[in-house]
This record gives C-alpha cells, structure tokens and sequence, in this order.
C-alpha cells in the first residue's frame, strides 16, 4: 500500500481533518476505491481474486479493477438466467419507468462521470438515449408485432419477445454512451445482460448508478477486464442466447466469437462498420434480440 | 436378527441398557465438526479426477421424486432417464436407483426391467412417521411386494426425542424383519434431532437394529442433508465397521444441488470414511435437481464450453 507515498496538494488540503475547536489534526488516510465487478446486483471481487491498474488519460495510476475470470462468466450467466424471468415478464410499461429511473440516476451523478473524464455532452446525449429507449419499451410491440391478415377464421397476431441472455462487448469509445447504447436496448426489449468491458471506472460507476435505480439484481451484470479472455467462454456459453459484437474492434476475434456463437445457434448482432455512437441508433439494436411469436385464434362468428 | 453382534449383544436388552450405551458415545464437537467439514470441502478436485468423480456421483445417484403430483408418466420419464441420463452420450453411467412413493413401485418397476437398476421405495408413513406399526409394516410389504428391493423408511423421531430409544429401536427391527431381502435404508431426520449427539445416537441405534443404510433426511424438511452431519455419519459407520465387522451404507438427501457439492461429500466420504466406501452400493445421493447439474458438468468437461439447462430434460 502506497501509505508513505507523498499525496498531491489538494488531496491533501481537502483531507487536514479540522477539529470542532479550528485545531488542525493529521491529514486522514484517503480511501481509494478498488472497482468490483457487478454480478447479480452485487459488487464481488472477481473469483480468480485478479486486480489489474487502472491509468488516466496521462498514464498515472487511479485504481485498481477487478479483472474477470472465466467463472465469473459462468457466474454473470446464471445470475443473468435467474433474473430473465421476472424481468421479461415485467410490464412494458414497468420497463420503460425503470430505464427512465437509469436517466434520472444518471442526472443526479453526472458529476461523477465528469470527474472520471467523461466529456459533459457525452453525460446528455447517455442520459437522453435512456430516456429515448425508456419511450420505446411500450411501443416497440405495436411496430414491430402486429395483427396479420390471413386466409381463415382467426385472429393471427405476432408479438416479440425477448431472447433470453445477451452478452456484450462493450466499446472502448465512447465509455458511457457506447455503454449505454449498447445495454439499453437489450433490457429495454426484457433481456438480461452480461457486458464485458475495458472501462472499469465508467461501467463500475454506471453499476452504481444501475444498482440504485430499481433495476431487479442481475438483470445488468459487468464484467471488467479483457474481451480476449472472457468473451469466448460466452460465445461458447450453451445458456447465452445473444450475442452482441458492435462494440468490438478486433475483426479477428469477433470472426472467433461468431463462430463459436453459431455452434449454439446464438442472435449475433455486428454491424459491418463501427457505429456513429452519436447518430439516432434506429430500431436494430432492439429488434436484434427478439424473437417473434405468432399466435393463431378462432374468431367467434 | 442381524442387530445383536456379540459384543455389542447386551446393549439392546433394555431401555435403561440402550440409553446408557447411546448416551455413553462420545459428545460431538459441534464447532470441530462444522470446521472439518468447511475445511475439507475446500479440496481442489479438477480434470481427470473431476471427470471420474461426477461418473461416480452419478453412479450414486438416488434419482429422486416424492412429490403428491407424482403420475406414472412421469415416474416413466424419470425411470427413462435413469437409465440414460444423458442421451447424447452413451458412455454416461446410469444411476443407481430411482426413489417413488410405494404407489408408484410397480410403474416403475416395470420401466426399470432388465436394467440393473434398484428400485427404492419410502415406506412406514415417510415423511412424518406418525403412524401406527401396524400401518408401516403393511406399507412396507406392500412396498416390497410391488417390486422395491429398497425401501426408505422413517424412524419416529417424536419417540427418539422423548427417549424412548428401545421403541424406536424394536420398530426399526419389525420393519428390517418386512423388507425380507430387500435393502433397509433408516432415514434419521437430522434437520429434526436438533443436536449432533442426537445424530450420532441414532446413527448407532439404527445401525445396531440392523439397517443396511443411514439416510440423513426426507428431503421434507429443512435443513436436509449437510456437510458436517453427513461427517458424524460417516464417523459413525467407520466406527461401527471396526467395532462389529459390518459395513452400513450412508446416504445425504435433499439440498444437494450442484457438482461442486456432490464432490465435497465424495472428498469427505474418502477422508472420513474410506474410499471403501466411494462405491453406489455404500453411498449414495438422494437428489432429483443434481443429476442435471452433473450431466452439465460432464458435458463441459467433455466439450470444453459451459452447457446449459435447455439441454437436458426437466424432471
């Protein structure tokens, strides 16, 4: 532990304790936070027990992050299935009033994500994509479902539904509107989600956000580390049903994942190129975890 | 009457003998216990020795259902997949036996033909046991008659708690004298003897009254079998082994759910017991929900990536 190290000016200056009586006592010692990943509602420390460092924009270092493993996958997984019930089976209209929960979290801790170097436009346009996605999840149905003509006395409707569990990479840029964008969607249509990311500060402090914002444990789970190491346990993975790959720069890894993603017949999302993160996403990030389910009834004469 | 071995003859002759021989067993540590069985699941059991580990956990398996929905059709599933637990894989061991309410014996025991395995069946008024000798008998002929070559019975933990150890001792011997050939499993109820002496007690008393099996639990109550009360078992018929030259069968039931604990009962059963005991016809699990899991283990294993539950049938 860094204890002796000498600390910057102002940390110091904001942590002399100042007794009741003006009488300046020893600096307290700084309480660094280590970044965990977030499983099942829950910050654990990753199971291989593994820490990586974590550096700024100018290469110094800011902290630790927990580095996953390959069970902490298998972990995300099951917590991710437990959660699919209740979560698909939620309202839409629930749904949307808990992504918008997201948005208002968010606003209240914009401060945070400011200081972690997130650019304060890109905090508005992560907070207004929320707010947008809140608004589709009770409209989706009526676009993309739908009563269908057909030659017999039923009524034939589609409606969509959502797969299942969705695993994603997330992109290394934007950290929080990337990561937003590519969340959103999928618990929006009533996925669960296991994103694995290589921004531990964002994604660990979004959890935060997530885990005080009435999203039911599990529904989000982050894994922090490296893509390489851990998304083809997922691809792989027979109890992962999507797959999404947009985030991901490595052409020949995410070649990799597709493949071992098919042998499970997973819903792979990946844009042949990179996303303008910015742009209106358009409907495809929520449509490419439904599926389509087609009921026939007699109609009454 | 298999229960009176010479040196132990005099203790069952009285009450007052029984409870001076039961009560005079060593006390349990409760918080060594706890410990050695907390410290021993933490063995690292991986690779080959994972893979030869869940065929044996499989092998041992009590596939399990008692539930009040129980049809013929799906004692006929559950007896289909006991043969061939996993039908991708024809080198998957079946288990070792199916366990129905008596009802249900002769379905299954029709499904189960020419197969090898054993067919278990509870008896004596399981779960509660509160019935009269007369009724648990009959239940257990009966049972033995449809075609069970086990049966599971319950002892009176209402009588074992009030002392009378004699009865429950002298009901244990009517219902072993029922089984004729059939194997006797004697379920103590552990979640219900409060302390770990109650539980060494009755490990002796239905050891000593012939009971070919020591079975934790129902599976009706909570808590079902755990790690440190399945050690004092075990103790117990290692023990019992060297005092009179039988060998008893242990069996936890109910709450083990995953891979990774059916191995910590198969470490313990090693370190405790010995591993002439690693064999389905000394120990066994009573479980329903575990075999699924130890299917996926041994799927991954032999795949290299993680299955999941939409692969295998629902029991």
């Amino acid at each position: 532990m860094p204890a002796k190290k000498k600390e910057s000016a102002d940390s110091v200056a904001s942590a002399t304790r100042v007794t009741a009586g003006g009488v300046a006592t020893a600096p307290r010692l700084a309480v660094r936070k280590t970044y965990k990943l977030f499983i099942g509602g829950a910050f654990p420390r990753s199971e291989s027990g593994r820490t990586y460092v974590v550096a700024d924009s100018k290469g110094q270092f800011v902290a630790n992050a927990a580095q996953a493993s390959r069970k902490d996958a298998r972990d995300a997984v099951l917590a991710a299935r437990a959660a699919f019930g209740k979560w698909s089976g939620a309202t839409a209209y629930n749904k949307g009033q808990v992504i918008y929960r997201i948005a208002e979290m968010l606003e209240g801790r914009r401060d945070e994500f400011t200081a972690l170097e997130v650019p304060a436009a890109e905090v508005d346009e992560a907070i207004d994509r929320l707010v947008w996605y809140a608004g589709w999840t009770d409209k989706l149905a009526q676009v993309v479902g739908g009563a269908n003509p057909v030659a017999g006395p039923y009524f034939n409707l589609s409606s969509p539904e959502p797969s299942g569990v969705v695993a994603v990479v997330a992109p290394s840029a934007p950290t929080l509107l990337g990561l937003v964008s590519v969340v959103a969607p999928a618990i929006a249509t009533g996925n669960t989600v296991i994103v694995i990311t290589d921004a531990p500060r964002v994604a660990i402090t979004l959890a935060e956000v997530l885990a005080t914002s009435d999203v039911p444990g599990g529904v989000v789970n982050i894994l922090t580390g490296s893509a390489a190491e851990v998304a083809p346990w997922l691809a792989s993975h027979s109890d992962v049903n999507g797959l999404d790959l947009t985030g991901l720069a490595d052409a020949k890894l995410a070649l990799e994942l597709e493949q071992a993603a098919a042998e499970t017949l997973k819903r792979v999302r990946r844009p042949a190129a990179a996303p303008d993160w910015s742009a209106d996403p358009g409907l495809a990030p929520m449509t490419a975890y439904l599926e389509t389910k087609t009921v026939w009834h007699p109609k009454g004469l | 009457m298999t229960a009176t071995i010479s040196p132990l003859s005099e203790v069952t002759r009285s009450d007052a003998a029984l409870r001076t021989f039961l009560h005079g067993l060593p006390g349990v540590d409760r918080v060594g216990a706890d410990a050695r069985a907390a410290g021993l699941g933490t063995r690292s059991i991986k690779t080959t020795a994972k893979a030869w580990a869940i065929d044996l956990a499989i092998r041992m398996v009590d596939l399990t259902t008692l539930e009040g929905a129980d049809t013929p059709g799906k004692v006929r599933a559950l007896c289909a997949k006991a043969r061939q637990p996993d039908p991708g894989d024809p080198t998957c061991p079946p288990v070792a036996a199916i366990c129905v309410y008596p009802s249900m014996v002769p379905t299954a025991a029709a499904a189960l033909r020419g197969s090898g395995i054993h067919l278990a069946s509870v008896a004596t008024a399981f779960p509660s046991g509160q019935a009269p000798l007369k009724v648990k008998l009959d239940d257990t002929r009966a049972a033995v008659a449809a075609g069970a070559d086990e049966i599971d019975m319950v002892i009176s933990r209402g009588a074992f708690l009030a002392g009378r150890y004699l009865e429950v001792f002298e009901e244990i011997v009517a219902i072993k004298e029922a089984c004729g050939s059939a194997h006797l499993k004697v379920i103590l109820e552990t979640g219900e003897l409060v302390t770990y002496d109650n539980v060494r007690r009755a490990s002796w008393l239905a050891m000593l009254a012939g009971g070919d099996f020591i079975k934790t639990s129902t599976g009706k109550v909570a808590p079902a079998a755990t790690l440190p009360v399945t050690l004092i078992m075990l103790e117990a018929v290692r023990d019992f082994l060297d005092t009179t030259g039988r060998k008893v069968g242990v069996k936890p039931a109910g709450g083990i759910r995953t891979t990774k604990d059916a191995i910590k009962y198969l470490v313990m059963v090693n370190e405790i017991a010995g591993d002439g005991w690693l064999d389905p016809d000394w120990f066994r699990f009573g479980a329903s929900t575990l075999l699924n899991d130890l299917l996926m283990q041994r799927t991954k294993l032999a795949t290299g990536h993680y299955s999941g539950p939409d692969y295998f049938t629902l029991d």
